[in-house]
């Protein structure tokens, strides 16, 4: 391998150095502070070792991956939510007994996981990728292993993940009986296919759609979604919600493009079907929720419902809307999660999920609930947050297809969305419960979450007003090398 | 610039009335009523000004402020203010204090955050009336919907959050179709000039086929017709009218609908002049139809509140039926129209706050025979009334001649059948100050104590005051005239030279 190309993959060669080094430090020094430390400081080390990476790009490194400017654009989108993320889990792992130091090492490899799929460009890195992540994951949804809904939620996955990479082999295996080949750029047919290769290609590429579905929470894959949100640890459901599906969305483009598939005509169908199912659906059902992490999972579906209209139109644009998107949703879903995870629940240990956890929040505490309602006002497209811009460059999308369905799907979708953020900032500025607890002071979030909420909420607000600087900046890197 | 300063004279100082809450309850009201007060005064120099720096045409703006915003997407930071606008933001700000002095009545919790969120709604509504840039004015489009959210949700009456949830469906879900429409127009102006541009006066040349033309005009005007509201479109008001607070129900009746009348005004004819010229018959058609439809429901009503909201949807059909006959004559009657429309049916929404705070009910069944009690606000509710109703030398009427004159221009069937509306309204008027203020008082269930007060010395003067401008209106309907009316020839000359020579030169 020549030095090109190790600096090339130089972050994931961090992230790498950095899990068997949080893992050595744990095994000596089990201190909480002190692995959380190493972890944040080893997502900041590979975040900067994405500038020489940079430097280097297009770099193929090894016939797996490609190291290019798209591969660093999306692993920095996925590098800045793990370095979010790592921050909340630590305020939340504050408030919990007992080992913490696996949670640390586990968040690294999905993250690891997450940046190696964003380079790839090989079914044999895909799979590494992917399974890298999933297996983390896995681990982290069952973390509270006690508790019973992280336990379900933990089995769920894992059925799921199964599942999916089932799903994902046999459709790989299929794409390579038509083209003999394993790499994405392989796949595009030249014309002179026989009718057999193309009928395998195209049912190769729907069932790594499926795959890719099911990762994603697409509806009709979506089941496990809001089971697995509600059970899990907060932090970890917002890790699955950006890195992992970040992640895998970002591989998909590349996928998609590699294979030149919209060409095919079929592909294009299913994923239009699965989007105007999720946006429809996954409002539709969260509109019946009064469990916020609940809400959010079938939000969840919906917005990648939403960011599959970029996807359908290819090209340099939908590099560019997904990435603007995912910075949005990046930003928005962990602020919405931190709130969630650090906030006490009324009475009782453990995070405030439920509705009633959240009446008259706002007169309470004036902050969080303002933090609060404007990443729901971001979830819901409104203008002045970053979600608002997210949500145009989804309407441009759909005007560019010209697809009536489509848009149709996004008006309709994002009314009802509308309807359930509005009624859980409602119920934060509800008139509070005069006989609960007067006069007790609330307990103080800890620092990192204060510092954590408060990036979060100025990243919504000022790239929401001024997104010029993210447009330039995501158009001058994301640009796919074949 | 001094539109810059207007609106953050508007957003800061809204911060500033919410933080005024730690002197004291009564505090935030006094600093938003100063705020206003100092906006009033900024839009009352630009009045002063604009005689001699309005150019008539286009190009020249009373005052203007332009800045790049999001380069990448050729979205511009522009500000412009001209005849039209300027009374559009006259009457906000107007309103605006007549909404902040109504709260009084029953405003008497949480101040700091209601007049935070009042004045980010003007602040809103005065960035709709002044964008010159289509994607900002569709930001502040949608951003003035969140803090009126809060206003109707928080401060509303029995059955406020469904009515706050469905006026802020409503409301985006249309915003989403202008949302696209908006972002086809500059999609259809990239692909002809190779320029990414949501400029105004960029985007009035673009050249569209009848087809899409059509669907994209459809689309700004689902945006404006539910907001207006049209008549299929309009079963929001009544809710949100009739939950809303006080003050809330004024801004919403005064200042939000008119977004929607000035947004058809201001972009439907001059971007789309030949698919509005062939929608033009449908359009009036439901204007038509909301002036009858309107009326009668509005006759109908027991609540006093929806009695008034209803009022609105036939008063608006006439909005709609002016801007679609396309003539200047009808242009500049439906613009009247809005602003007298703002100041009568913001009044009566004060004289219904009033009632009910004073009787504790809405419904006209257990009112009647108020007058001895109350008769300051009895002879104010009867001006108000008459004005509603199209009485000569009241605001109202003007608005409503001008219209139903300038759509005889064009259809003599409309303007025959629209002007059955000004009888409809006769019954609703009267029928409002017949059930509350005359008649014998509801035996039986009527809890015996004193009599209600009447409006105290705050109320009284700030309905006489809007009583006072209603009969300027009236007398003097040129001082609006004569500032909308450059700008709005120029909207006509850039419809299309058509119209203009129907329209036969602007109409006095």
């Amino acid at each position: 391998m020549s030095g090109a190309a190790l600096q090339a993959l130089l972050p994931v060669i961090v992230l790498a150095a950095a899990t068997v080094a949080v893992l050595l430090l744990a095994a000596f020094h089990g201190g909480h502070r002190v692995v959380a430390g190493a972890t944040v400081a080893g997502i900041v080390l590979a975040f900067a070792a994405l500038v020489p990476a940079r430097l280097a790009a297009p770099q193929a490194a090894t016939p797996l991956m490609m190291v290019d400017g798209f591969a660093v654009l999306f692993g920095g989108l996925i590098l800045l939510a793990a370095l979010a993320v790592a921050v909340l889990s630590f305020a939340w792992l504050e408030r919990r007994e007992g080992r913490a130091a696996e949670f640390h090492i586990l968040l690294l490899l999905a993250v690891t996981g997450g940046v190696v799929l964003a380079a790839s460009r090989h079914f044999l890195s895909f799979v590494l990728g992917l399974e890298l992540l999933s297996v983390a994951l896995l681990a982290l949804i069952a973390w509270p292993r006690l508790e019973a809904p992280a336990l379900e939620a933990g089995l769920k996955y894992l059925v799921m993940a199964g599942a999916s990479s089932a799903t994902l082999l046999f459709g790989l295996a299929l794409l390579y009986a038509a083209t003999g080949s394993m790499s994405f750029a392989g796949l595009a047919l030249d014309g002179s296919g026989a009718a057999a290769d193309r009928a395998f290609l195209i049912a190769g590429i729907a069932l790594v759609l499926v795959a890719a579905g099911f990762k994603l929470s697409l509806v009709p894959f979506h089941m496990w979604a809001p089971d697995v949100y509600q059970g899990a640890p907060a932090p970890v459901a917002a890790l699955i919600g950006t890195v992992s599906k970040g992640a895998v969305l970002a591989l998909l483009l590349r996928f998609l493009d590699g294979a030149d598939a919209f060409a095919l005509g079929a592909p294009a169908w299913i994923l239009t079907a699965m989007a105007v199912l999720s946006m429809l659906a996954g409002n539709l059902l969260a509109l019946r929720q009064d469990n916020v992490k609940r809400l959010l999972a079938y939000s969840s579906i919906a917005h990648f419902g939403y960011v599959l209209v970029p996807v359908l139109v290819g090209g340099a644009f939908a590099v560019e809307a997904v990435a603007v998107y995912l910075a949005g949703y990046f930003v928005t879903l962990i602020g919405a999660f931190a709130v969630v995870g650090l906030l006490p629940a009324e009475g009782e240990p453990g995070e405030a999920a439920a509705f009633a956890d959240y009446r008259g929040l706002f007169w309470r505490r004036p902050w969080i609930a303002g933090v609060f309602t404007a990443m729901l006002l971001s979830l819901a497209g409104i203008p002045l947050t970053l979600g608002f811009i997210a949500k145009v460059y989804v309407f441009a999308a759909g005007v560019e297809l010209a697809s009536w369905i489509l848009l149709a799907a996004l008006v309709v979708g994002s009314m009802i969305g509308l309807v359930y953020y509005l009624r859980l900032i409602v119920t934060m500025y509800a008139a509070p419960d005069e006989a609960a607890a007067p006069g007790m002071a609330p307990a103080p979030l800890p620092a990192s979450g204060i510092g954590l909420l408060a990036a979060l909420s100025a990243a919504l607000v000022v790239l929401g007003i001024y997104p010029g600087p993210l447009i330039a900046l995501v158009r001058a890197l994301g640009t796919l090398a074949s | 610039m001094i539109l810059v300063a207007l609106l953050l004279l508007l957003l800061l100082g809204g911060a500033g009335a919410w933080a005024a809450e730690r002197a004291g309850p009564d505090w935030p009201g006094r600093v938003a009523l100063a705020v206003l007060a100092a906006a009033a005064a900024l839009v009352l120099a630009l009045w002063i000004g604009a005689d001699a720096a309005a150019l008539p045409g286009r190009g020249g703006w009373i005052a203007e402020a332009r800045a790049p915003w999001i380069a990448p997407l050729g979205i511009s930071f522009h500000l412009a203010m001209d005849g039209l606008s300027l009374v559009m933001v006259a009457l906000t700000v107007g309103l605006g204090i007549a909404a902040v002095l109504a709260s009084r009545i029953d405003i008497h919790r949480r101040t700091g955050f209601f007049h935070f969120t009042v004045l980010w709604t003007l602040a809103g509504a005065v960035g709709v009336f002044l964008a010159m840039d289509l994607f900002l004015f569709f930001v502040f489009w949608e951003a003035m919907l969140v803090p009126m959210y809060f206003v109707i949700a928080v401060w509303g009456h029995e059955r406020r959050v469904p009515a706050a949830i469905k006026f802020v469906v409503y409301t985006q879900g249309s915003g989403l179709l202008l949302l696209a429409a908006t972002l086809a127009l500059a999609a259809a102006h990239h692909d002809r000039t190779g320029i990414a541009s949501f400029a105004y006066a960029d985007l009035l040349a673009t050249d569209l086929s009848p087809a899409a033309g059509l669907w994209i005009m459809l689309g700004f005007f689902a945006a404006f017709a539910v907001k207006l509201p049209v008549v299929p479109l309009h079963t929001w008001l009544p809710d949100a009218h009739t939950e809303a607070p006080t003050g809330g129900s004024v801004i919403l009746a005064g200042i939000l609908l008119k977004t929607g009348g000035y947004g058809l005004v201001r972009f439907v004819w001059p971007l789309f002049p030949d698919a509005a010229a062939a929608f033009a018959p449908v359009a009036m058609a439901l204007g038509v139809a909301g002036i009858l439809y309107g009326a009668v429901l509005a006759f109908a009503q027991t609540d006093v509140k929806r009695l008034v909201a209803y009022t609105s949807v036939a008063h608006l059909g006439f909005v709609l039926l002016g801007v679609f006959a396309g003539t200047a004559k009808a242009l500049q009657g439906a613009v009247f129209q809005m602003v007298a429309h703002g100041l009568s049916t913001g009044a009566l929404f004060i004289v219904a706050g009033l009632l009910q705070a004073r009787l504790g009910t809405r419904d006209m069944g257990r009112m009647g025979g108020l007058w001895p009690a109350m008769p300051r606000l009895g002879a104010l509710t009867l001006f108000f009334a008459v004005a509603a109703l199209g009485l000569p030398g009241l605001g109202n009427f003007v608005g409503e001649f001008l219209v139903l004159w300038g759509t005889l221009e064009r259809s003599i069937p409309f303007a025959a059948v629209a002007a059955m509306g000004l009888v409809t309204a006769v019954l609703y008027a009267l029928a409002l100050v017949q059930r509350t203020f005359h008649g014998e008082a509801p035996h039986g269930d009527a809890p015996a104590g004193p009599p209600p007060r009447d409006a105290g010395p705050g109320a009284t003067v700030a309905l006489a005051v809007m009583a006072l401008a209603v009969a300027w209106l009236g007398l003097f309907p040129q001082t609006v005239l004569d500032a909308a009316a450059p700008a709005l020839e120029a909207l006509l000359q850039a419809a299309d030279g058509t119209v203009t020579a129907a329209a036969g030169g602007p109409g006095r």
